[in-house]
């Protein structure tokens, strides 16, 4: 059984977001980069199946600055093969053309299964996981909460809005998109992330020239801004509370 | 667990776990322990561990260790020192079984989720709030005046304050950081703060088991202070003050460190004609652990809050070297879901019942943990409405500013 997962790095919400003089995109200047949490996830549902099965597990992810160190601590949690794959993701990437240039990378590693997270904060042409499956001609299912194999197939559980939850069986090789793993990601001690800096190799593949087409071409980008038809009130805090006190009573509240 | 540490010789995990505790300072002290239980009773939450240090020792000596290791029971140690200073043997239980042990569980991968998050975010961000890093210097921004980075500054500077966690971040615990820029502005004394250059000092990440991070933070300050000239340290985190006093210097990293109440306590003569009447009111001391029992400063916060005109100190009943534990230390900052599910009370409650005791008007701290853990107990603790918490720093500064 082999077990491909797809990670990438999304912008850490820990600091504030600017937009870049473009207006277009994100000022990458301060931006901190993160695993995407649910590729975190994913990685974390290969190493269960993997504790299950004896599954081989490759994790495979854009090369980002910093993806080193989330590739070695997948290794520390017991990913057996780590794959970074280079490219030019400076300018206007985006998830057609990390789709359809990974498709044929991972083809190559015979995947029985491939997870990713099923959605990412920065995904604005669709999912990277669902592209994937499309680009390799592979059955997909998303919003996965757990994750058995068979033979010849893996039985999962969906989850829906509302509260629902399907299990279905799908046949291999599959993509999924994982929205949680069954355990919650594990947290591996920084003595052991080291260990595997010393012991383990990234591999490096070349994704050659992206091709752009099929993304979201952003017109514009901006902080939420206020409204038409939102009052400000103002003045001091009893002048405040006063006008909100009429306000909502003219709204017939009370 | 035990394919991570065994060499690859025949010998148990039992073994090599007990002869890993001789490598702590003291350490072999541990082969003349009596079994007299006096640990265990002064646990704080000894009554409810399934092994307390005197049990987990009879387990080590009867080589079914791995029970220890199976059970969450370590997990409600939050290293108070509690235990080892009773131990007739004078055995280093903190630091070396319960720290050793966290260590294991820590390797085995049998870690509380909430924990969990906390020393991710210090490997992160490099403070366990999950703050940015580049807000570190942010609760400057409240005083009137300027706090320097050494990066502004581009000098030497005679004084280092390493902030600290929670002082930098915590909303509340910030209120105690400006007070005591204050008092040092009014001391005259020429600091300035590494500010985003600074990470967590590591301390209570490397209690809760996560020696590797401890040390992966240590090398990061001992980067950053290599880089400026300074005379001293100072700091009002009882934790950083007992790295750096304790722990860095193992790692090569030494600097000669004060706690904020030890620098003012030698400064009195010049503070005294500064410090105005405040209402009177009785007011008494908690010693940190990490000052108190596991460093003996004892005397320069009684030193400073007796001199301040109109406070009146009483002690606690238990106080000095039997002094409560908050329940922060040791990962317990970031244990409290857990150690509330198990025990179904808490540490700081305990502590704010000796201080309403006493009659006490004001329970003075000098830790960071405590502002918000003891003003959250002291919401839950009947007839503690008006008990008032403050650091020392705030009393000073309220003294300072006071009518006169």
């Amino acid at each position: 059984m082999n077990i491909v997962v797809l990670a990438k790095l999304v912008p850490d919400l820990v600091e504030e977001l600017e937009i870049d003089d473009s207006g277009t995109a994100l000022d990458m200047t301060w931006l901190r980069l993160i695993i995407n949490e649910l590729d975190d996830h994913a990685i974390e549902q290969s190493i269960l199946l993997k504790e299950k099965t004896g599954a081989h597990v490759t994790v495979v992810a854009p090369d980002f600055e910093d993806i080193d160190d989330i590739l070695y601590t997948a290794s520390a949690k017991g990913a057996d093969r780590l794959i970074k794959i280079l490219g030019d993701y400076e300018s206007g990437i985006n998830n057609h053309a990390i789709a359809r240039a990974f498709a044929p990378i991972i083809r190559e590693l015979s995947p029985d299964l491939i997870l990713s997270g099923v959605q990412a904060h920065d995904d604005r042409d669709g999912s990277l996981g669902a592209l994937l499956a499309g680009y390799m001609d592979l059955p997909y299912v998303g919003y996965v909460a757990s994750v058995a194999i068979g033979d010849g197939q893996a039985t999962i559980t969906k989850e829906y809005p509302g509260g629902l939850s399907a299990e279905m069986a799908v046949s291999l090789p599959a993509v999924l998109g994982i929205q949680v793993a069954e355990e919650p990601p594990r947290y591996v001690a920084v003595s052991k992330v080291r260990q595997a800096m010393k012991t383990a190799e990234i591999e490096e593949i070349d994704a050659g020239d992206f091709d752009l087409a099929g993304g979201a071409k952003v017109t514009r980008m901006f902080q939420p801004e206020v409204g038409e038809g939102a009052t400000m009130l103002e003045g001091s805090l009893d002048d405040i509370a006063d006008e909100l006190v009429s306000i909502l009573k003219e709204l017939g509240a009370g | 667990m035990t394919a991570a540490t065994a060499p690859a010789s025949t010998r148990s995990f039992n073994d090599v776990f007990y002869e890993s505790l001789f490598e702590v300072e003291d350490g072999e002290r541990i082969r003349a322990c009596l079994q007299c239980g006096t640990c265990s009773g002064a646990c704080p939450f000894g009554y409810l561990m399934g092994f307390p240090p005197g049990r987990m020792i009879a387990y080590l000596r009867a080589e079914r260790f791995e029970n220890v290791i199976d059970s969450d029971s370590v997990w409600m140690c939050v290293s108070c020192y509690a235990c080892t200073a009773v131990c007739p043997k004078e055995i280093p239980l903190t630091p070396g079984l319960m720290t050793r042990t966290k260590e294991e569980m820590l390797l085995a991968g049998n870690v509380p989720s909430e924990l969990q998050d906390a020393l991710m975010n210090s490997q992160r961000y490099g403070n366990p709030l999950g703050e940015s890093p580049r807000k570190r210097a942010e609760w400057t921004r409240g005083l009137e005046f300027e706090v320097p980075t050494f990066r502004e500054a581009k000098r030497a500077v005679d004084v280092l304050w390493f902030v600290s966690d929670y002082p930098s971040y915590h909303p509340r615990v910030q209120l105690t950081t400006r007070a005591m820029a204050r008092v040092l502005k009014l001391l005259g004394v020429d600091f300035a703060i590494l500010g985003p250059e600074e990470n967590s000092d590591g301390d209570s990440q490397r209690l809760a088991g996560e020696r590797g991070l401890f040390e992966m933070l240590a090398e990061k300050n001992g980067k950053a202070l290599s880089r400026y000239e300074f005379n001293q340290v100072i700091t009002s985190d009882p934790h950083a003050y007992n790295a750096f006093k304790n722990e860095y210097p193992k790692l090569g990293i030494e600097y000669p460190m004060q706690h904020f109440t030890e620098f003012v306590a030698e400064r009195m003569d010049d503070l005294k004609p500064h410090l105005k009447p405040l209402e009177e009111q009785r007011v008494t001391y908690h010693d940190p652990c990490y000052l108190g029992r596991a460093n003996d400063v004892y005397d320069a916060p009684r030193t400073i809050l007796s001199a301040i005109p109109g406070l009146e100190l009483v002690e606690m009943p238990h106080n000095r070297s039997t002094s409560l534990c908050c329940g922060g230390g040791g990962g317990g900052m970031w244990l409290d879901g857990f150690q509330w599910e198990k025990a179904h009370v808490r540490l700081s409650e305990w502590r704010i019942q000796e201080a309403v005791s006493v009659n006490a008007d004001i329970l003075a701290v000098a830790c960071p943990y405590e502002p918000p853990r003891f003003e959250d107990a002291a919401k839950m603790v009947e007839g503690a409405g008006r008990l008032a918490v403050k650091d020392i720093a705030e009393l000073l500064a309220e003294s300072i500013e006071a009518d006169a």
